[in-house]
Order: C-alpha cells, then structure tokens, then sequence
C-alpha cells in the first residue's frame, strides 16, 4: 500500500518550492472568475480549476482570484483577465474546454477573443 | 446544482463576501442516524435578526448588483427534499452558522460531489482566510486547516503549482480515507 501523504511531506516540498519561487516571474497578470451562486451553477469551479492547470502547463505566473456576482448572470461562467496597462477584459459563458485557447490567445500571442468578449473596461 | 459540494462552496463564498477571516466547515455523515450534517461557521459580520428572517426568500438579497439572492434558498430547497432543512444562527459582529441537515439514505439527496475542488478554490482564491475543515464518517476523521498548512510552507504560497497538486492529492486520499459508504 503506498504511503498515505502527511504534512511533514509538505514541509519537505516547501524546500524544494522555495528554490522554483526564485525563478518564476510575477507578470502582473490577474485573472477573476466569477464565484456568486450563478457562477457556482454554471461551472465556475471547474473553469477555475481548468485555468490553473492551463496555466501551470504553461508555466504562466498569474494571480487567480475570485469574485461574486456581478449581475451579468447570463453570461456565467465569467472570467475577466487584467494585465497592466491593458484594457480589461471579461469574457462570457466559458466552459474548461475553452480554457486553452482563452490562455493561448490572451495570454501568449496578446490576442483579445473578440467572439467571447461581454465586457471591456480601459486600462487604469 | 447538481453536487452538495457546490452548494458548500457557495456558502464558503457567503462567508468570505461577509468579511469573515476564520471558516470552519464540518462536514458529518452518520449512517446509524441516517444523517447527513453540513455546518459552516464563520467570524464574518453576522446579520441582525430581521435579516436572518428573509435570507430565505429569494428575493432578498443584500447585493447592489442584482435583485434575487439564490444561494440559501437553494440549499434549503435541497436539504428539505432530502428529508431534512437548513437552519441559520447569526449575530451582528460575531459571525454566521448556516446548518443543512439531510437523510443520508434520501433518494433525492444529492452526492457531496468533489470536495477537494471546491476546498481547493477556496484555499487558493482567497488566501488570507483561514479554512478549517473536519469530516467525519462515522466515527472515523479527516481534518485539515490552511493555518497548518501555512505554518509548514512558510512563505511559499498556497497557490504554488507543486503545493496545489500536493493538496488535492492529500485532500483526495483523506477523503477517500473514511470509506464513505454513500456518494
């Protein structure tokens, strides 16, 4: 039977977490998925989950966050990405199988999804 | 909603959104009794007595953005078909206690779903809250608090890729530790 994980196990792991911290880069990138009830319903939890794994194979340093309700229940799940000096974006109803390429297009080539676009705040 | 593990979620989310900074969340399944017991406790604002009387209607809610407030009657609504009810104590600068009680064996009862996901958005989106979560299974406990799991990373986030993937591992094998006999 294999060994059952402990949080000694954690402590061990710290050491070797703290020496890939002093390699990763804060890009300044936040990522903001709406986790009110309508969110939750929709999916919110697994679009979440989808785009920390998007993001770690990748290995794209971003804050993720969440927030409650904004009142655009319609277009849950919603997921809004904030990079500095760029304009904020939200981006309507999206599913984890749409993950990736919200990731690539967004974050990698700096390509706004104007197909899944709801919302557009300019930059502060 | 389709798991009770999204409801939990959503009233962890409650609890954040009313400013609490301690959560405890226990989570109890008797089979002998029957029952399923799910508390949420937290330290947050708390509501005045009037308030705690509408939270049921789902046309209350003390957001700006919108005019329905869902999440409790839902719960309710799945509690009560469940062969059981949700019932709310709360006090102005003390905190909140939402209980949802359940017959554990009810036909209509929904499955606890995927706890480690929902743990995990919660421990990762907001880290400045400190989760305590308890399970029991008939006698048997699984428990796990982010102050220890902060106290053993030292300043090596919650959020880290590595600490993610080890949390959802050990959160999983000490779930699956308790031998639930119902989903």
């Amino acid at each position: 039977m294999p060994k059952l994980k402990s949080i000694d196990d954690l402590r061990k792991l710290r050491e070797e977490a703290q020496q890939s911290l002093k390699v990763r880069v804060e890009t300044g990138t936040r990522i903001i998925v709406g986790m009110g009830t309508c969110g939750i319903a929709a999916g919110a939890r697994d679009v979440m989950h989808a785009i920390l794994e998007e993001l770690d194979k990748r290995h794209i340093e971003a804050h993720v966050e969440t927030v409650g309700c904004i009142g655009m229940c319609v277009h849950e799940p919603l997921v809004d990405i904030e990079q500095a000096g760029r304009p904020r974006i939200t981006y309507g109803n999206i599913k984890p199988d749409m993950v990736p390429r919200l990731i690539e297009e967004h974050l990698i080539n700096g390509r706004v999804v104007d197909e899944w676009v709801v919302g557009r705040l300019s930059a502060r | 909603m389709r798991e009770l593990s999204l409801h939990i979620l959503d009233i962890l989310e409650n609890a954040i959104e009313a400013g609490a900074t301690r959560i405890t969340l226990t989570i109890e399944e008797d089979s002998a009794a029957d029952r399923l017991t799910i508390v949420v406790r937290d330290n947050g604002r708390g509501m005045p007595r009037e308030m705690v009387a509408r939270v049921l209607d789902p046309f209350f809610t003390t957001r700006q953005t919108r005019h329905v407030g869902l999440g409790l009657p839902l719960l309710a609504a799945a509690a009560e078909r469940a062969g059981g009810r949700l019932e709310i104590e709360s006090e102005p600068g003390v905190g909140t206690t939402v209980t949802a009680t359940f017959q554990l064996r009810h036909w209509d009862r929904a499955p606890l779903g995927d706890l480690p996901r929902t743990l995990l958005a919660v421990f990762l989106a907001r880290p400045p809250v400190d989760l305590a979560y308890v399970h029991r299974v008939d006698g048997r406990e699984f428990h796990c608090t982010t102050a220890e799991l902060r106290e053993a990373l030292g300043d090596v986030p919650l959020t880290h890729p590595r600490v993610r993937a080890w949390l959802q591992e050990y959160l999983e094998e000490g779930i699956a530790g308790l031998e639930r006999p119902f989903p």
